[in-house]
């Protein structure tokens, strides 16, 4: 049965974590330091490691720390970075979790504050682990999905199968994120003819006119030389692919990273920053994108990959599928999912996608997922700017 | 074409019937015999899982098909039953950015 925890806003973890995060690259070791003995006790590390925190990084740094699966948290501080940090704290407290800021240069250094902070997680884990689940329903749940290490057999198999998965989610009126505006270039037409209302149609167009002027600066897209090896020529391509993740629903709103699902349905998420071309790259990695479907909600990810990502994720469980068969074979420790049957007549896109859906159902009662069980919990944050969605990008149900 | 028919083997996968190339769902090995639309050819190059082999003749700069939607544009001659990547087609959109509304754009 799925099970989690119950927080203030009427939301439910189905993982309650305490999560430890270093407000500057300078506290970085010292956080890590204070979670290495809770490793295999969900205790995880997040952070942003920049001196000047600006908003985006705030924002990114309260969602995640009132995160559904969060149960509390400690705030690293060096103590003279930027970062608002009793802003931090107070919005977290506001949430009825438990919430303790350590500052390193008033604590006495590293040994004396891993020591602190090791103290306080302690009895934060044991405050957690004595708490009562209460059940937890589909329309409870956040789910998010990115691709990433796509090569040709992504599209074919992987990406359509969550596209099944998806469309089985939002029927029980789950909250259902995709992504990645930069892979959508190309699709915006038909995507625009999904939005529940002609202005979100027209947000959803501008969205990835935005994205592929972002690129068009930066003088290509989000295709890595891993994909061309995997078969995948061009951006395009690689786009239709990716899209076919959101499957066949409605889609009901355009929101950014931060913004929380109103309501059940499906989501695009505009991860393309807004403004001139100012920190680089939309997103450095696949796993700066996973922490912005984090930050809107999302509980778990179905992460799709053709060439074999490894990766999980600090605060929200990542489902793998693997779309290539041959990639199951060499990495199938790392999948949890082999949609690569699909390619081998083995089974169909329904069968995976139930499989997908009962998965999720799975990992929401308590079972672990190949990533979690691994250890991987990694975590990526880094500067980007955005202003706040129009009144259309949600409109009301 | 007849549409009662299976148009590809099944090592070969069409994904939509505009599609002028098809994709591998075997590790193809150049000489190797397929068969496309009621006609065998032989595989000029390897053609791993997940890589476009061409169904029809192409002169450089005709566009390619592939889920029903333009994914880019050759840049050499192709012969049916050539690897179509890299080394003869390009994005129609990236580095070299043209703006198209994606009206070709079918969902399968």
């Amino acid at each position: 049965m799925m099970r989690g925890w119950l927080r203030n806003d009427g939301r439910r973890g189905i993982r309650n974590v305490v999560a430890v995060a270093y407000l500057v690259e300078c506290a970085h070791h010292i956080a890590r330091e204070i979670v290495l003995p809770f490793r295999d006790r969900d205790v995880h590390l997040i952070g942003f490691p920049g001196c000047y925190a600006n908003q985006y990084a705030y924002d990114m740094m309260r969602r995640l720390g009132s995160h559904p699966n969060v149960g509390a948290v400690l705030l690293v501080s060096l103590g003279c970075e930027g970062f608002d940090r009793r802003g931090l704290r107070e919005a977290i407290a506001a949430t009825g979790r438990s919430v303790q800021t350590i500052v390193i240069q008033a604590t006495g250094g590293t040994r004396s504050t891993i020591a602190a902070g090791r103290a306080w997680v302690e009895q934060a884990r044991m405050q957690l682990d004595a708490q009562p689940t209460v059940p937890v329903a589909l329309d409870e749940l956040t789910i998010g999905t990115i691709c990433g290490g796509s090569d040709g057999t992504s599209g074919l198999t992987a990406n359509p199968a969550i596209g099944r998965a998806f469309d089985r989610l939002v029927a029980a009126n789950a909250a259902c994120i995709f992504e990645e505006t930069g892979e959508l270039i190309g699709c915006e037409g038909h995507m625009a003819s999904r939005a529940v209302t002609p202005d979100l149609a027209n947000e959803i167009t501008a969205c990835v006119e935005k994205a592929a002027r972002y690129y068009a600066v930066l003088g290509h897209g989000s295709f890595a030389p891993g994909n061309a090896e995997g078969g995948l020529t061009t951006q395009e391509e690689k786009s239709m692919g990716a899209y076919a993740k959101s499957g066949a629903s409605q889609i009901v709103g355009l929101i950014k990273p931060g913004d929380l699902p109103p309501r059940g349905g499906l989501y695009l998420l505009d991860v393309v920053p807004d403004g001139e071309v100012r920190f680089g790259f939309p997103n450095i990695s696949d796993n700066a994108e996973i922490v912005e479907l984090i930050a809107c909600g999302s509980q778990i990810i179905l992460f799709s990959t053709g060439r074999g990502s490894v990766v999980g994720s600090a605060i929200a469980l990542v489902i793998k599928v693997s779309a290539n068969p041959d990639t199951y074979r060499r990495l199938s420790e790392d999948m949890d999912v082999n949609a690569g049957r699909i390619l081998t007549g083995e089974a169909t896109l329904d069968e995976v996608g139930d499989e997908i859906v009962t998965l999720i159902e799975a990992a929401a009662s308590g079972q672990q997922t190949k990533s979690e069980e691994l250890g991987h919990q990694e975590f990526i944050l880094t500067y980007k700017s955005f202003e706040p969605i129009g009144p259309a990008c949600l409109p009301a149900a | 074409m007849s549409t009662s028919v299976e148009p590809v083997e099944r090592r070969l996968l069409l994904l939509s019937g505009q599609d002028n190339v098809v994709v591998a769902c075997a590790n193809l090995q150049r000489g190797d015999v397929v068969r496309m639309d009621d006609k065998d050819v032989t595989l000029s190059a390897d053609a791993p899982v997940g890589f476009k082999i061409a169904r029809r003749d192409f002169a450089s700069g005709e566009k390619v098909v592939k889920y029903g939607a333009v994914i880019g544009s050759t840049t050499a001659a192709i012969k049916r039953g050539d690897v179509v990547h890299l080394h003869n087609m390009k994005s129609d959109y990236l580095p070299t950015y043209v703006h198209d509304d994606g009206a070709g754009f079918t969902r399968r």
